[in-house]
């Protein structure tokens, strides 16, 4: 499965930055949204696979009797997705107001400051 | 010691505040008695010191700074810094009166009281400081505060140059500077300079004795104003009077001379030392007086004879004899007291009569009597004319230096001597005599706060000229210092006549002469002799430093058009590719060696995970409208999520799940306003940027497949698991490390959402702008933006200038 993972986050990561070197300022919130999936991904096969065995201490004991999965990825992955989640509303918002004030969504056409 | 600088800069502090409240008195001068009584007392304080440093006691502070850097605030007395303690603290009260009285009625007096007492305590600590780390951070202090003082008159472009050309040239001196002096501390294995005096002779012969010696020099020659970085010091005169007076002659171009003296006894000795200070003195000297005699503004005279003396004392310190280095304190104490008085003479001149060409000026000795009593009474201590203190110090002078083996320096000394001479002529003859001309014609006397600090000055420099005794006590302590061994002083007005005193009747009679032949307009018969001089020194140095000004600005706007370019396809291109070529420039051969096939140990339903998640990807690339593309990113969200499930993670799952169904809600929501999605790139572009992405996409599956082959235990996540029940009280341990271990990180997590739910909040309120078409309406619409600024809401800046569409 790690060699499969692998391809999909690198697949995800090319498709992601293809869509962020776009123009069209709304693809590249698209590309800005599979980078994030992409790194979410990489971090939790990197962090090691483990089918099934969630990180829980099962009641009455101090320490989980077989291998669990890593809970250390997990926690760092999900403060990034909550991150990215913010990042990217706050992207849409600034597009969507950029759009509106000066009607265009071409990169190329935002490039001075002062429109 | 350190009260002393901590009072002066609680007068810097209260300095603007004194200002307003005697300002509302009425009286705008007073405040400069009021605050010069900080410096005054500190002035008393060093006096007080005086027998303890004459009979060479010990006294110095010692306060651990940075422990680890050898960073100590070590202050020290002896009779170097004495001697220039006095100057610094007694100038500097003058100083502080006389300026009252310049800007009088001016709102930025109480600006310009703080910045000179700042300015103040820099060039005490400067003078004080036993610790060589110490005294650099006061140099490039005193550096800076000159900075602000010449741009005092910020308003005017020129001024702004000068003070900018300042402080590039002494604060790129201080950049050389620190180097050499870290080699020498590196070299003595100690930065406090009492400690280094005890291992001169090591240093001496060690191997970075020459480069550090450079390095240092550079930057005392900076300061100093040495050629060939002398053309800062005119410039500098775009200053109000006042800063010329303090700084530009009496204090801080002395720091790089003093340096040279405080360092004398750890370096000073050799050839090298010898030949490098002393000829860039002599060249100074002599280039300064000829200099002095080819402008005609009064504060540029002083200033070109202000370079002359500091090549003066760069030449007699290099020397370093005995007799020479209490010749050059000598120097030093009476060009303090001439030139400073002297230069606020040239104040009160321009102060009366808005004029500084001395071509324009005459008659004014019947309109300012007092002004005219002091500019003689220090022309003729710069004259060097008996009884004043300037004839012992030039006598010493052309005593110590006629000793030396050949008689080149002295024949330079006496040529830029009668030099000064002829300069004394147009600073304090030419104004005062003759007929009035029509610049003069409405001259006046200004107060007592305008006059009494030059005369004082005046006397005081007659006073030392005709009872020569304690101010003997006092070079011999500080020669001593140089030195670094007892040296007995016996100044005396008198000598007898001897070569010394015909020498010094030579030059009188020699500048007089050439005073009289300039006087007549016979200028012209010399003038060859000065464009060899303008072409060669005075605009070389000056070309030079414009040219390197110039590139480095144009260096500069070349490179930023070309890296920031403002296209953000490039940004990421570049990091994108150095990523890459980084990743397998580094890694190339092990990543090869490492890649060994692994067990392919799938299940189906993971399979159809993995493809669904690519397959989507390419859809959302490949979509032509909006709605398609969303709804592909949700897909590989959900399936990312689904990984989640089926890898041990469901904390991750959930929060995945409600995340990506509140995203593409967002999603939609705003998109439905925007657009469809326009084709705005070539088919080439889009097959470059394919080309691109693939290469970093499997750059990074390689990496990755890379780092799980050298995969290590997991320490970290072991000692979570083993302390979760005990320590944390909790079973799930992706959230005890969430909100437990971690929990600080959620806080700074949770500010981040906080900040950016405030974001988009003030960008949704913020109304659909329409253009403004009217004047009013602009009105009404920067209104608007200042209200908004006013709330704390981030505006684009677009968006401030168009009118609320409400409003109108």
């Amino acid at each position: 499965m790690d060699i499969l993972l692998a391809i999909t986050v690198g697949g995800l990561y090319a498709a992601g930055i293809y869509m962020m070197l776009r123009r069209n300022v709304v693809k590249l919130l698209i590309g800005l949204g599979l980078l994030s999936h992409a790194a979410n991904l990489l971090l939790f096969t990197a962090g090691g696979l483990v089918r099934g065995r969630v990180p829980v201490i099962p009641d009455g004991e101090t320490r989980p009797l077989v291998i669990v999965a890593d809970p250390l990825p997990q926690a760092l992955i999900l403060t990034a997705i909550v991150i990215s989640f913010a990042v990217l509303a706050f992207a849409l918002v600034l597009i969507y107001r950029t759009y509106q004030t000066l009607g265009t969504e071409d990169l190329d056409e935002l490039k001075a400051t002062d429109t | 010691m350190l009260l002393w600088l901590l009072a002066i800069l609680i007068a810097a502090a209260v300095a603007p505040t004194v200002h307003r409240g005697v300002g509302s008195l009425g009286r705008g001068s007073l405040g400069g008695w009021v605050l010069a009584v900080v410096p005054a007392g500190v002035f008393i304080a060093l006096l007080t010191l005086w027998p303890s440093v004459v009979n060479q006691q010990d006294v110095s502070v010692f306060v651990d700074w940075v422990p680890a850097l050898n960073l100590a605030v070590s202050l020290r007395l002896d009779g170097l810094s004495l001697l220039f303690g006095l100057m610094v603290t007694g100038i500097g009260a003058l100083i502080l009166v006389y300026a009252g009285a310049y800007l009088k009625g001016d709102d930025r007096l109480g600006h310009l009281w703080m910045l000179l007492l700042l300015f103040m305590a820099a060039m005490l600590g400067l003078v004080l400081a036993d610790n060589l780390l110490t005294l650099f951070i006061f140099w490039e202090l005193t550096s800076i505060t000159s900075y602000l003082l010449i741009g005092f008159n910020s308003d005017r472009p020129e001024s702004r140059a000068s003070a900018l050309q300042a402080l590039l040239v002494t604060g790129g001196g201080g950049l050389v500077l620190l180097p050499g002096l870290i080699l020498l501390g590196l070299a003595g294995n100690s930065f406090e300079i009492s400690m280094l005096l005890t291992s001169a002779e090591p240093i001496r012969e060690h191997s970075f004795y020459l480069p550090m010696l450079v390095l240092i020099l550079v930057g005392a020659f900076t300061k100093s104003a040495q050629f060939p970085f002398h053309f800062w010091l005119p410039n500098a005169m775009a200053a109000p009077t006042p800063i010329s007076a303090y700084l530009h002659s009496a204090t801080m171009v002395k720091a790089g001379v003093y340096l040279i003296a405080r360092l004398h006894p750890i370096l000073g000795g050799t050839a090298e030392w010898f030949w490098m200070i002393a000829s860039v003195g002599a060249i100074t000297m002599v280039l300064g007086a000829v200099l002095a005699l080819r402008a005609t503004d009064l504060k540029q005279i002083l200033a070109y004879a202000t370079i002359s003396v500091l090549g003066t004392l760069t030449l007699l310190l290099g020397i370093g004899t005995e007799a020479t280095l209490v010749a050059a304190l000598a120097v030093l104490v009476a060009h303090a007291f001439y030139k400073g008085g002297l230069f606020m003479v040239a104040g009160a001149i321009d102060h009366s009569v808005h004029q500084r060409d001395v071509r324009e000026l005459g008659g004014l000795r019947i309109a300012m009597p007092a002004t005219f009593a002091a500019a003689g009474l220090a022309g003729c201590s710069m004259a060097g004319v008996l009884p004043t203190f300037g004839f012992i110090a030039k006598e010493t002078w052309y005593e110590s230096v006629g000793h030396i083996a050949g008689n080149g320096f002295l024949a330079a000394s006496i040529l830029s001597n009668i030099g000064l001479v002829a300069a004394v002529g147009f600073v304090c003859v030419k104004p005062f005599f003759g007929g009035r001309t029509e610049s003069t014609q409405h001259a006046h006397e200004g107060g007592p706060a305008m006059w009494g600090p030059p005369v004082v000055l005046g006397i005081a420099g007659l006073a030392l000229g005709l009872l020569p005794t304690r101010i003997s006590e006092l070079l011999a302590t500080g020669s001593g210092a140089i030195a670094g061994r007892t040296v007995s002083v016996h100044l005396a007005l008198w000598h007898g006549v001897n070569v010394t005193l015909l020498l010094s009747l030579l030059t009188l009679a020699g500048g007089i002469t050439l005073y009289w032949i300039l006087r007549r307009g016979q200028l012209h018969r010399l003038k060859p002799y000065f464009y060899f001089f303008e072409g060669v020194i005075q605009y070389g140095p000056s070309r030079v430093y414009h040219w390197l000004l110039r590139t480095v600005n144009q260096f500069a706007r070349g490179q930023t058009a070309l890296l920031q370019n403002g296209y953000l396809r490039f940004y990421l291109f570049t990091m994108v590719g150095l990523t890459v070529a980084s990743v397998w420039m580094a890694l190339g051969d092990e990543l090869r060696s490492h890649l060994e096939p692994m067990p392919l140990d799938v299940r189906g339903h993971e399979v159809l995970l993995a493809c669904l998640i690519l397959a989507a990807a390419v859809v959302a690339v490949r979509a032509k409208t909006w709605l398609l593309a969303v709804g592909a990113l949700g897909v590989v969200g959900y399936c990312v999520a689904g990984v989640f499930v089926l890898f041990g993670a469901p904390d991750l799952a959930m929060t995945q799940f409600v995340i990506e169904t509140l995203t593409v809600v967002l999603f939609v929501m705003a998109f439905s306003r925007l657009p469809e999605f326009r084709r705005l790139s070539t088919s080439a572009t889009r097959g470059r940027d394919a080309l691109i992405a693939v290469v970093a996409g499997a750059t990074i599956t390689v990496l990755l497949l890379f780092a799980m082959t050298v995969r290590s235990n997991h320490p970290i996540s072991d000692y979570y698991l083993a302390h979760s029940v005990s320590e944390a009280h909790g079973r799930n341990v992706v959230n005890v490390i969430l909100v437990d271990f971690r929990a600080l990180d959620t806080l700074g997590e949770i500010t981040v959402l906080a900040i950016a739910a405030i974001g988009v909040y003030s960008l949704l309120t913020l109304r659909p702008p329409k253009q403004a078409d009217g004047e009013d309406d602009a009105a009404e619409g920067t209104e608007e933006c200042s209200r908004k600024d006013a709330a704390g809401t981030q505006l684009d800046s677009t968006a401030g200038r168009a009118v609320d569409a409400e409003g109108v």
